[in-house]
């Protein structure tokens, strides 16, 4: 049966997100989805639904929804509080929700991002193939906001009989790693160990494009113009200022500034939970 | 493969591949199509570059390499790209700006930007944004000191080698000449965007 989800309060910034839509970077549109993909993933097994349905995508401070019918949710990602009719529930686990009933995310404690996942899948208009909002592009849903609804969809797995999933939180300071080029040999030698000796803060001018890094100034090696060219998810871009930028989900699908390493795929996730103000290191690998 | 392009790792799911111009980016590119949402989850052309985007870890540079070179292969049957033609009006309101930086007349500039055989090099900065190469050398203004906070979609503009149409509103640095009415990208129609890379692109005043 679907449930309707209606938003009280929209949190910070509250998106439709899936796996993304890939194989479209030629046309100037990223992937998108999910900027921690396997925290969503997560959810949507909690509570069997197919990993790449559509769920939702808190950031820092999260949004309060009620459902006008009996549902099962799951919340995955970042430390958060999150209550049910103001009893605290369980992160990384199936939970039930009446009817009627109110769930709330206060703001995160460590990481950023909070995935919810309810069984049946968020019914959202695909474009090109996927239900996600990609804020760069203006493509998929808007950014949730107070007073709409969202249906849910059919369900078509069982909730999991071990409903709750064994998951460390993000870590405080996370440990990327990283992969030397395409343009390391743009910067000076010593770039690529001062990159990985130094401890790196968020910037607060971070969203789901980029993750802007302060910290000491990567010296470049060549000052020419470098040519348009196509950028990876986890490039690290390294523009005039010397400051790098860590591409996420949302990010450029070409660039004109020398990217120095890029992030492992396997640390992908870990950039998706950044938070401005907290420090980072990388690892060269 | 050829003398002429380079690989570089871009991580470890993705190989840049530096290349002579961008004839060739379009040339390989185009050999490359037939693999693209198999073995190939992107493959994104950049102004002399083509970047490769597999699902799950790239392969060794040498296999690569043995890619690239069987892919400038199949691309000498590939069938060349469209031609499109763009009707435009020269009413943009950086055109007196353009002219007096280049040291020419406002008719000028428009009679040397119409005489020009366009070709979308590559895509970027937003959805369906074409970077059209073959301009006229004369004619490259720098980019705005100051970029605008909201250019208008179908903004004819020029900047340095290349000209664009803007496909949506968005804030941008180009130099604004002109106009277009064509729908350069349309998210519900297939394929989006009007313009792919090495489509040929012939500009018609209104």
């Amino acid at each position: 049966m679907s449930v309707a989800v209606e938003v009280v309060k929209p949190g910070a910034l509250t998106t439709v997100q899936d796996l993304g839509r890939p194989g479209f970077a030629h046309l100037g549109i990223p992937r998108s989805g999910a900027a921690d993909r396997s925290s969503l993933k997560l959810a949507n097994r909690l509570v069997g639904n197919a990993e790449g349905a559509a769920a939702l995508e808190c950031t820092l401070i999260g949004p309060s929804l009620t459902f006008d019918g009996d549902a099962v949710i799951a919340i995955t990602g970042a430390e958060v509080a999150a209550r049910v009719n103001g009893e605290e529930v369980a992160l990384n686990s199936a939970v039930n929700i009446p009817a009627g009933g109110l769930l709330e995310l206060a703001t995160t404690s460590t990481g950023l991002r909070n995935y919810i996942a309810v069984r049946g899948g968020l019914e959202a208009e695909p474009m090109m193939g996927s239900s996600s909002s990609d804020l760069l592009s203006g493509l998929g849903p808007a950014p949730l906001k107070a007073g709409q609804t969202i249906a849910t969809g059919k369900p078509t797995g069982e909730v999991p009989a071990i409903g709750v999933a064994p998951v460390a939180p993000p870590a405080d300071v996370p440990l990327l790693h990283v992969v030397a080029g395409p343009r390391a040999d743009w910067f000076a030698d010593d770039a690529l160990a001062l990159l990985a000796a130094s401890s790196w803060e968020v910037s607060s001018d971070s969203n789901r494009s980029g993750v802007r890094l302060l910290g000491p100034e990567l010296p470049r090696l060549r000052h020419d113009q470098l040519l348009s060219e196509g950028m990876a998810h986890g490039a690290i871009q390294v523009p005039a200022s010397g400051q790098p930028i860590i591409l996420l989900a949302d990010h450029p699908t070409t660039g004109g500034y020398p990217v120095i390493a890029v992030v492992a795929s396997a640390d992908l996730d870990a950039g998706g939970q950044l938070r401005p103000g907290q420090k980072l290191r990388f690892a060269l690998s | 493969m050829s003398a002429d392009a380079s690989c570089r790792p871009a991580g470890d799911r993705a190989v840049l591949i530096e290349l002579k111009d961008n004839d060739a980016v379009q040339q390989l590119a185009a050999g490359l199509e037939p693999r693209r949402g198999s073995e190939l989850e992107e493959i994104v052309p950049g102004h002399e570059t083509l970047l490769l985007v597999w699902p799950s870890a790239a392969p060794a540079i040498g296999k690569v390499e043995e890619l690239v070179a069987a892919a400038a292969v199949a691309a000498e049957a590939t069938a060349p790209a469209g031609e499109i033609e763009l009707t435009v009006s020269y009413d943009g309101p950086d055109l007196e700006q353009v002219a007096a930086s280049c040291g020419f007349s406002p008719e000028e500039v428009v009679a040397r930007h119409l005489a020009c055989r366009y070709r979308v090099g590559f895509i970027g900065f937003s959805p369906g944004f074409a970077y059209l190469l073959g301009g006229d050398a004369a004619l490259q203004p720098p980019r705005l000191a100051e970029p605008r906070t909201r250019v208008p979609a179908g903004a004819l503009a020029i900047a340095g080698p290349y000209s664009a149409v803007y496909p949506r509103s968005s804030p941008g640095g180009w130099n604004l000449i002109g106009s277009c009415d064509e729908q350069i990208f349309d998210p519900t129609q297939n394929p989006p965007a009007l313009l792919t890379a090495g489509t040929v692109v012939r500009l018609v005043a209104k």
